[in-house]
C-alpha cells in the first residue's frame, strides 16, 4: 500500500540542479517569481529573458518538454477567465478574426498567463530537481518557523497512512454491502470521516508517546545539508539576471 | 553481581476509571540477558512498558534503570536508557526519511554532526537497512520499518531495548531475518510478545504476566511445558509446537 505521491513530483537525476542544496533552490525560486511578477506587461523582451532562464533550468536538470507540458496542466483552471479578459474588457477594442477584443483585455489577460505560467514552470522545475523532505529542511534552514514545516512534515508522512485507513474502511463498508450511490447512505461516510478523526487522533497521540520516548521536548530537530556561498553564487545567479531583465524593463519602459 | 539493567519493584498502577492494571508487579533485568513478557491481552503488558521509561507514572513502587531511578529530574536520561520500540511501525516513524528518524532520538539529546551521522549508519548498518538511509518510511515494507523502528533506538545507545510485539504482522521471512539481527545485537532485550515460539527462540528467560501480577519468572522452555501454568495463564503454544523439541 505504500504510496507514490512523495516522490510523484521528483524525478531522479544527478544533475547540478539536483545537486544544489534545497535552500538555495528555494530562495533563488522565490526571488526569480518576485521578479516575474514585477516586471511591466508590455517588457515581451523581459518575459522572453525570464522564460529562456526557465528552459536553461529544465535542460540543465534534463526534463524533458513534454514532462514540463504535462506538469503544466494544472495550471489551465487558474488561467482559464484570463482567456475571457478580452472579451469583457472595456476601452479600445481591437478587430480579429471577426471577435471584437478589449487591448485592455488582452493586456491584463496575457499579463496573468504570462506571469502564471513562468511562476508554475520554474517550481515544475523545483520540485522535479528536490525531494520533499529536502524542500522541508531547506525551508527551515530559510528560518521557516519549525512549527509550520514541522507540520507540514507530519503532512507529507501520515498522508498515506491516513488514506489507507480510510480506503481500509470504505473496502470493510463495501464489503459488508454498502452501494454509495444514493444520497440517503450519504450518512455512513459522515460516520466514517467521524471515525477517521477518532483513529487519527488517537494515532497522534501514539505518535507523541513514541517521540517522548526518544527525548522529544518540543524541539524537532533539524537535519539539513548547509549550503556554501558558492552554492548560493550558483542558484541566485538565475534570479540576478530575472532582476537585471525586470529592472532594465522598468527604466527603458 | 551486577547493577540491573532494569529493575521493577512493587509496581501499582489503575487508569482513572478505577480498573487496576498493575498490582505489586516486580522483576529485575541483568545487563545482557534477553526476556520475554508473556501474558493475554489485557494483562498489564502495554501499561508496564510505559511505565519503563516514565511515560506513565507508578501509583506504588519503582522502576530503576541501570541504577538511576525513573523520576523527574533524571527523566530525559532515563528515556535515553530505555529505548522502546512500538508495536506499529508508523506510528514509531514519524520523521520525512528514514535517516532523520534514525537521528530524532541522539539529536535530542545534542549529538550532532559526524558523530550524529556516524551513530545514525552504525544503527542503520545493524539492522541491515543503511541502504534505505534516504527513503522515506513509508515506502519500506512492514518488516523493514520494524527493522528501522529498532535502529532508531539503537542510535540512542540504550541500557535496553523493550520491544512490544517485534514479530507480529510480519511474514514468516521477515519475522526471522528480524530474530537474526535481534540475536545479533549484544544489547539487553524486554520482549513484549503472543509469539511463544519466537520468545523461545530469542530469551532464554520468560516473565508470565497475569492481571497485573508477574506470576512466573523463568526458564523460557520451563515456562512454555508447564502446562497448568499456561493454561491457568490464557497462553497457548501453536497446534503440534512443542517446546522440548530436540533438546
Amino acid at each position: 500500500m505504500a504510496g507514490t505521491h512523495t516522490h510523484a513530483l521528483f524525478v531522479h537525476g544527478d544533475s547540478e540542479l539536483h545537486r544544489l542544496p534545497a535552500s538555495t533552490k528555494l530562495g533563488a525560486l522565490g526571488l526569480f517569481v518576485l521578479a516575474v511578477v514585477l516586471t511591466p506587461r508590455e517588457a515581451i523582451g523581459a518575459f522572453g529573458i525570464h522564460a529562456g532562464l526557465v528552459l536553461l533550468g529544465a535542460w540543465i536538470a534534463g526534463l524533458k518538454p513534454l514532462f514540463m507540458a504535462r506538469r503544466m496542466l494544472i495550471e489551465i483552471p487558474f488561467v482559464l477567465f484570463a482567456v475571457f479578459l478580452p472579451f469583457v474588457g472595456r476601452g479600445e477594442r481591437l478587430e480579429l478574426m471577426g471577435l471584437s477584443l478589449s487591448i485592455e483585455g488582452l493586456w491584463g489577460g496575457w499579463n496573468i498567463v504570462a506571469k502564471a505560467t513562468l511562476g508554475l514552470a520554474a517550481s515544475v522545475v523545483l520540485t522535479a530537481t528536490t525531494t520533499v523532505p529536502d524542500i522541508l529542511s531547506g525551508l527551515d534552514r530559510l528560518r521557516v518557523p519549525r512549527l509550520i514545516t514541522s507540520i507540514a512534515g507530519f503532512m507529507v508522512r501520515y498522508l498515506d497512512v491516513i488514506a489507507g485507513e480510510m480506503h481500509r474502511m470504505r473496502v470493510a463498508m463495501l464489503s459488508r454491502g454498502h452501494d454509495p450511490r444514493w444520497i440517503w447512505q450519504l450518512k455512513a461516510y459522515t460516520a466514517s470521516a467521524g471515525a477517521l478523526f477518532i483513529r487519527s487522533y488517537e494515532r497522534g497521540e501514539r505518535v507523541y508517546y513514541a517521540m517522548t520516548a526518544r527525548g522529544f521536548t518540543g524541539r524537532v530537530p533539524t537535519f539539513d545539508v548547509k549550503a556554501r556561498p558558492k552554492d548560493w553564487a550558483r542558484a541566485l545567479s538565475v534570479p540576478a539576471i530575472a532582476w537585471c531583465a525586470a529592472g532594465w524593463a522598468v527604466v527603458a519602459g | 553481581m551486577s547493577i540491573p539493567a532494569l529493575e521493577v519493584v512493587g509496581l501499582s498502577y489503575h487508569y482513572p476509571d478505577g480498573t487496576e492494571v498493575l498490582r505489586d508487579a516486580g522483576f529485575h533485568i541483568h545487563p545482557g540477558e534477553r526476556v520475554a513478557l508473556l501474558g493475554p491481552n489485557g494483562a498489564g503488558k502495554t501499561t508496564l512498558v510505559f511505565h519503563l521509561n516514565g511515560i506513565f507514572r507508578p501509583e506504588r513502587g519503582t522502576v530503576t534503570v541501570a541504577g538511576l531511578p525513573v523520576e523527574n529530574a533524571n527523566i530525559m536520561e532515563i528515556r535515553r536508557r530505555v529505548g522502546i520500540v512500538f508495536q506499529d511501525p508508523d506510528d514509531q516513524l514519524f520523521m520525512p526519511t528514514v535517516r532523520q528518524d534514525v537521528a530524532f532520538g541522539p539529536a535530542n539529546y545534542g549529538v550532532e554532526g559526524d558523530e550524529l551521522h556516524a551513530r545514525v549508519s552504525d544503527a542503520l548498518s545493524a539492522v541491515g537497512m543503511l541502504d534505505v538511509a534516504d527513503r522515506p518510511p513509508h515506502h519500506l515494507s512492514l518488516g523493514q520499518r520494524r527493522r528501522v523502528a529498532v535502529a532508531t533506538v539503537l542510535a540512542m545507545q540504550p541500557e535496553i531495548v523493550v520491544l512490544d510485539e517485534p514479530s507480529s504482522n510480519l511474514d514468516p521471512a521477515s519475522r526471522r531475518e528480524l530474530a537474526t539481527i535481534l540475536t545479533s545485537l549484544d544489547i539487553t532485550i524486554l520482549m513484549v510478545t503472543h509469539d511463544l515460539p519466537y520468545a523461545l527462540e530469542l530469551c532464554p528467560r520468560s516473565l508470565v504476566m497475569n492481571e497485573g501480577r508477574i506470576i512466573a519468572d523463568g526458564d523460557t522452555r520451563a515456562i512454555l511445558a508447564d502446562r497448568d501454568l499456561m493454561k491457568a495463564n490464557r497462553l497457548e503454544l501453536p497446534l503440534g509446537f512443542d517446546p522440548n523439541y530436540g533438546r
